[in-house]
């Protein structure tokens, strides 16, 4: 339920240092708003977005841990009441008949076991305007680094307006088709302002955010040298004939609560 | 509450516009023009549309008179005890591109969400004389305080998807659309803003 009205610290930093070293004045205006916005939605208890997304979860499960009873159950039951209590909107519908489900439920959980008796939650409510324009490719390995940065750049531009920039790129390098998706998801979750701890790959974030930027699309597509706040790049080792790269956008109203039990 | 007391360097800068549309207001707007809307306006997003659609597929009427209105594309989050809404800001608007036209043939003179529109909505909008604007989008907490009344109008089963009426106060937003074809975005990426 918090996770829908407060944003956390990483994300309002990036916020005010994009403000600072905005060059358009009209930019610089819209990111003063998007701060003002944070703050009224934190005092007020007012969602930061209406869009409070499909509640995505990262299950950690440390192998020596007993649950009692059904963990999914509970953490859907969870999620009903937080959306339910919280006045959050219930954005969930079934995909033939487009009817609401009313309880912004089923969430949509990855599990992982871990070493260790704890069970780490992360929560990523992921708004659906910014989860459009995401995307997927399988490239030849022939297409090489150079191939990967142009998809990921492209993908970013050619959203333009419609993921609510600044975004948050998130890109999964290299497994399977479904391992890179989770990969770009799971990337959403790092802490801003914090790089891959592979020194080439941390060199790749900062060369591709430089490069979207570059391009001009700006903040809500009104222009200015902040398109995306951040973009962090997770890999997996891949199968020779292979390089999956896939790219989850996410907005400034960038919502994450992690919780370790 | 007025939101000039947030950024009174902003909002004094902004056109202000009352809703519904007055004709030659509508046609004195061009894109990149900054500006506060006052009035009543009506939502609508992709259920919305739909539902639109069915009617006017069987020949029956809309709830509502579309001619000189806005409509914002939004589904606003439940009001809390005391609030009049929700978080509120706009919806992506392509979705809606497919529908669009037909609503300005019947006299629709503006649309509201963020994000550019379609070639064929583009030329309905010059056709028909009609704007495109774009809100702040993540700003709904905000936005929401610029929204002093609401009521749903139809398709209440629709939930945050419902045709909603909000009376607006001070409501900022950015041209994209004028009714002479310029589009804002499109400026933007040529470097002629």
């Amino acid at each position: 339920m918090e996770a829908g009205t407060q944003l956390e610290p990483d994300i309002l930093e990036a916020l005010l240092v994009a403000r600072d070293s905005e060059e358009s004045l009209l930019a610089r205006h819209v990111l003063e708003l998007f701060i003002t916005n944070a703050d009224i939605a934190s005092r007020e208890k007012i969602p930061v977005c209406q869009d409070a997304g499909v509640a995505v979860l990262f299950v950690e499960i440390g192998q020596d841990l007993r649950v009692e009873g059904s963990l999914e159950d509970a953490i859907q039951d969870g999620i009903k009441r937080g959306y339910q209590d919280g006045y959050l909107r219930k954005s969930v519908c079934d995909p033939i008949t487009r009817v609401n489900t009313g309880t912004n439920t089923p969430a949509v959980i990855h599990y992982d076991i871990i070493a260790g008796d704890k069970l780490k939650l992360s929560m990523l409510p992921k708004g659906c305007g910014s989860e459009n324009m995401s995307g997927l490719t399988m490239l030849p390995p022939s297409a090489g680094i150079q191939g990967m940065i142009d998809f990921v750049v492209e993908q970013a531009v050619k959203a333009g307006p419609n993921p609510c920039p600044p975004i948050i790129v998130g890109v999964g390098m290299g497994g399977t088709f479904e391992k890179a998706a989770c990969l770009a998801k799971k990337s959403l979750l790092r802490p801003l302002g914090e790089s891959s701890p592979r020194q080439d790959i941390a060199d790749l974030e900062r060369q591709i955010l430089t490069e979207i930027n570059r391009r001009g699309v700006g903040v809500q597509g009104l222009g200015g040298n902040h398109t995306a706040l951040a973009v962090h790049i997770e890999s997996f080792p891949s199968h020779i004939a292979s390089l999956p790269v896939a790219v989850n956008i996410q907005c400034h109203a960038h919502r994450h609560k992690e919780m370790v039990l | 509450m007025s939101l000039l007391r947030y950024r009174p360097d902003f909002y004094e800068t902004l056109k202000k516009v009352t809703l519904p549309f007055d004709a030659d207001v509508l046609s004195s707007l061009r894109a990149g023009d900054l500006v506060s809307l006052s009035g009543n306006l009506f939502t609508g997003r992709d259920q919305t549309h739909r539902l639109f659609e069915a009617l006017l597929d069987k020949g029956e009427p809309l709830p509502i008179d579309l001619a000189g209105q806005l409509l914002y594309y939004v589904g606003p989050s439940p009001a809390r005890p005391g609030q009049v809404i929700g978080a509120a800001g706009p919806t992506t608007s392509y979705r809606m591109d497919k529908y669009t036209p037909r609503l300005l043939e019947l006299g629709l003179a503006g649309t509201m969400g963020k994000g550019s529109r379609s070639p064929q909505v583009r030329e309905a909008m010059v056709k028909h004389g009609a704007v495109y604007l774009a809100a702040f989008g993540g700003a709904g907490a905000l936005l929401s305080k610029c929204i002093k009344e609401s009521e749903v109008i139809a398709f209440e089963d629709a939930g945050p998807e419902a045709l909603f009426r909000f009376k607006v106060a001070e409501f900022p937003a950015v041209v994209i659309n004028d009714t002479l074809g310029n589009d804002f975005y499109e400026m933007i990426r040529q470097g002629k803003k």
